[in-house]
């Protein structure tokens, strides 16, 4: 067992000689390990290569719709590929990204506990993963899935030719998977608090994934079960959503958004949360605001189940739900308001740098913004019989999706790195490649929002030639996407075997995962439980330099 | 390859309106982006590491370094958007009812969706395939339903969409302002070919249409081959003459009434529909459970014009037509 040496700051940082990665190293060690910090690993490693998998598909997306004729693959192939994009990143990436990687890594230690409340179940759910992940590969190999990651019925049930079952199932088992993950937060935060760690100390980290844990284990059994109930209809013919066998399509509508709707806040409140970390720390300032970021985190988790009808106001849904609907989702964008604010206050009178976490988290705020004020053009429910299922619908949760949760969680990745695997990445490669995802982002998704408003609808495999122009900035826009994206496994695993030794707290952060070495040791706290006594934001700058300006 | 627009045609008369909301907000948007993105830039550069900038932080009257008791600014950006977002809701709720409340008098004509094809038919009973003619200035009144799967229909140029059902009905209107060419798309996704179930909307002036219209290719006006089906599929025997077995129809379109369990509704398309098709589900008071299911009997476009017959049909003691 490693023991935490204090290394004073001059000192240059050296490697802790046993720490969580390699105590042992066998294979099995790995795959049945029971450590929050070693189970972050293995899903770190598992939704990159589905990353990896989905960013493939979303080329050949834009590969077909670089001409209108749909000349590049077949519309079933298409149908295919957008499905696969979508349910691969969604189910695999997107909802596991930041929880269960850098929460799983993170949030123990944020608290003061060795580990997470139930480790066993916390590799359970990795497992499941993983056994969706492999149901999901067997769709693929087996000829696709052409559903729509929304699995609308009666074309889900009745008229898809494919592997329908199987990727309901896929999507059941990954569904637990986030459960286990949900619950797992859930009993630790309430229960493995340090002594000291007051509610109102815990970082805003803590705060978000809490609030996402509520969601993944209210919401995910709902559309497990629709998803199974969607499965029922189509083996064995039961009648439940399809209207000729005496079902009603509208009903799986309302299941279905009734987790996925609140399923896209836990897309984005975990990136929130890494956001809230980040911009203090490398503003040198406590993060403004606390208790309102905190609160509105817990807004969005309730507020975020009551409007789901907001997908149907052409669906022959009531004029008087749509309304209700409408009003909850306006007022639901106003915690996101008071988040984007309160970060921006934050930054004011502080000491700022621009590693590359920083330059993630402030492309985070306004690519975010863009994503947030564009679903309000949704929520409308004049504006959406006019937008509903175009692509300017594309373009906007791609705003929040991508820009927001995928930058968020690139930023995570990149501050939590050095205390992860104890090493530090090069920075100016780190710099260019956030820039280069910046830029290609907006390049790849801006044009959609045009492309929306003129009337292109989305799931379309050839298009009216007078969208082309468009169509072809995106593509481009989307190798630049992807050239940042592909940066960074090359210098990440560079700064594995040859980046300079991070030391405990490269970035002079407060949160207690900095307290411990980089790597921590498999207990996290080797000496015994910390005692809390201060904020996770207190940061101050630099006395002598505030003393100088005074005198000006 | 053409040149880029940048705004879709306004054609209908909705369009101006709703996109007079879509700008509005687009405003609001852009100066609420404009403020954060100035801020941040701002601080960026007047806080970077090393500037010469005044960061002490001066005590309680300075609004921004208030950060645990500063509850004035964060009311203040709480309640600024609150306020703004719920008027929004209600502009944009009241163009959403203004919108879609269907207009009297309007021109009828009948959509039908299947994979991957569009069938139109006009009152006078001409029919047509991903092709839609109509008139400036006339309301028209789509009733509309799929054979298979969901799909729906979308006129950018109107500002115009709806999810077109199976087993249901669902409506939509527009008021064409402008002659000329438009899209039609589907925007639901069902399959293969989803892509390809487009048409071409040509808005003509009245004139042109009505010529149109009685163009070689008429076939039999709507209710007159309602009124064959009517005789074919057995409905006279009951629903018509001097001691009927089921309820008389002749004027009940638009009418209350009553059923076996005590309660009321007004008999629109959609209860007219499911009564051929389920007569059982909603029972007039006073009549035996006779009638056969026609579920599963009928093609989707023939119940259409059986329910258009049915509409049209006068009660011949009041004279009325609903």
């Amino acid at each position: 067992m490693s023991s935490i040496t204090l290394t004073p700051d001059i000192a240059p940082a050296v490697m802790p000689k046993s720490h969580y990665a390699n105590v042992r190293t066998t294979v099995m060690s790995w795959l049945f390990t029971v450590d929050h910090k070693r189970i972050a690993i293995l899903y770190l490693i598992s939704i990159t290569v589905f990353f990896a998998v989905g960013g493939l598909f979303a080329s050949l997306i834009r590969i077909e719709l670089l001409t209108p004729k749909g000349d590049f693959m077949t519309g079933d192939t298409y149908n295919k590929v957008f499905t696969l994009h979508g349910v691969i990143m969604i189910f695999f990436f997107l909802i596991p990204s930041v929880p269960a990687t850098l929460g799983n890594f993170a949030l123990p230690i944020m608290i003061g506990a060795k580990d997470l409340a139930f480790p066993k179940i916390n590799l359970l759910s990795w497992w499941l993963y993983m056994l969706g992940g492999v149901l999901a590969v067997v769709v693929l190999l087996r000829g696709g899935l052409e559903t729509g990651w929304t699995f609308y019925p009666p074309y889900s049930t009745t008229f898809a030719t494919s592997q329908v079952t199987i990727a309901i199932l896929a999507a059941f088992l990954a569904g637990f998977s986030s459960i286990f993950t949900g619950l797992n937060f859930i009993v630790t935060v309430h229960k493995m608090r340090a002594p000291g760690m007051t509610w109102f100390r815990m970082p805003l980290f803590v705060w978000a994934h809490y609030a996402t844990s509520i969601i993944q284990i209210l919401g995910t059994p709902v559309v497990a079960i629709t998803l199974v109930l969607v499965a029922i209809e189509r083996v064995w013919g039961v009648g439940i959503f399809n209207p000729q066998i005496g079902g009603d399509p509208i009903l799986f509508q309302h299941l279905f958004w009734f987790y996925s709707h609140p399923a896209v806040y836990v897309m984005i409140l975990p990136g929130m949360g890494v956001v809230s970390e980040v911009i203090p720390c490398f503003s040198r300032k406590r993060i403004f605001g606390y208790e309102f970021i905190a609160f509105s985190s817990m807004a969005i988790a309730i507020i975020g189940f009551l409007v789901w009808g907001h997908h149907l106001y052409v669906s022959t849904q009531s004029t008087y739900a749509g309304m209700v609907f409408s009003l909850l989702t306006f007022l639901v964008a106003v915690p996101s308001a008071i988040k984007v604010f309160n970060w921006t206050a934050t930054m004011y009178k502080g000491e700022i740098t621009f590693e590359a976490p920083m330059i993630y988290a402030l492309g985070f705020i306004g690519l975010f913004l863009v994503g947030g004020l564009t679903g309000l053009v949704l929520a409308s429910m004049a504006n959406d019989i006019h937008f509903h299922d175009t692509y300017f619908v594309v373009a906007h949760f791609h705003y929040v999706m991508v820009g927001g949760m995928v930058m968020a969680y690139m930023c995570g990745l990149h501050f939590w790195w050095p205390k992860m695997t104890g090493r530090m990445y090069p920075g100016l490669l780190a710099t260019i490649a956030a820039i280069l995802v910046f830029v290609g982002f907006n390049f790849t998704f801006f044009p959609q929002f045009i492309l929306g408003f003129l009337g292109m609808p989305r799931r379309y495999h050839s298009y009216v030639e007078e969208f082309q122009i468009l169509n072809i900035m995106s593509t481009m826009g989307a190798s630049v996407l992807g050239l940042g994206y592909g940066m960074q496994p090359f210098y990440l695993l560079w700064s594995l075997f040859k980046g300079e030794p991070a030391g405990d707290n490269p970035w002079r952060a407060k949160g207690l995962e900095w307290q411990v070495p980089s790597p921590p040791p498999t207990f996290n706290f080797p000496d015994g439980r910390p005692v809390v006594i201060e904020d996770p934001y207190a940061y101050t700058i630099d006395v002598k330099e505030a003393d100088s300006v005074a005198q000006h | 390859m053409s040149e880029i627009a940048f705004t879709p045609e306004q054609a209908s008369t909705i369009a101006g309106r709703m996109d007079f909301l879509f700008y509005g907000w687009l405003g609001l948007s852009i100066f609420f982006f404009v403020a954060v993105v100035v801020a941040i830039i701002y601080f960026s550069f007047k806080y970077r590491k090393g500037s010469k900038a005044d960061r002490r932080i001066t005590g309680e009257t300075e609004f921004m370094t208030l950060s645990i008791t500063g509850t004035t600014l964060e009311l203040t950006w709480t309640i600024v958007p609150l306020i703004m977002a719920i008027l929004v809701f209600f502009w944009s709720a009241w163009l959403y009812v203004d919108f879609t409340q269907m207009p009297s008098g309007a021109m009828e004509v009948l959509v039908t969706g299947k994979q991957w094809m569009w069938k139109i038919q006009h009152p006078n009973g001409k029919r047509e395939i991903n092709e839609l003619h109509v008139p400036t200035g006339v309301p028209i009144k789509l009733t509309m339903t799929s054979e298979d799967t969901i799909h729906s229909f979308f006129i950018p140029a109107f500002r115009v969409k709806k999810d077109v059902l199976p087993n249901r009905f669902s409506q939509l209107w527009f008021n064409a302002t402008k002659e000329g060419e438009y899209h039609l798309f589907c925007t639901e996704y069902c399959g293969t070919d989803h892509s390809r179930m487009i048409g071409k909307v040509t808005v003509m002036s009245p004139e042109r249409y009505q010529a149109w219209l009685a163009g070689a290719d008429t076939g039999v006006a709507m209710a007159s081959s309602g009124e064959k089906l009517f005789t074919k599929l057995g409905c006279v025997t009951c629903h018509t003459g001097t001691t009927p077995r089921g309820p008389k129809l002749a004027g009940v379109f638009g009418k209350e009434v009553k059923l076996a369990d005590g309660s009321t509704l007004v008999a629109d398309e959609e209860y007219i529909r499911e009564s051929i098709m389920n007569s059982s589900a909603k029972m007039v008071q006073g009549y035996p459970p006779l009638m056969p299911l026609f579920k599963n009997q009928i093609k989707e476009q023939d119940l259409m014009t059986l329910v258009n017959y049915i509409k049209s049909l006068k009660d011949e003691k009041n004279g009325t037509k609903s």
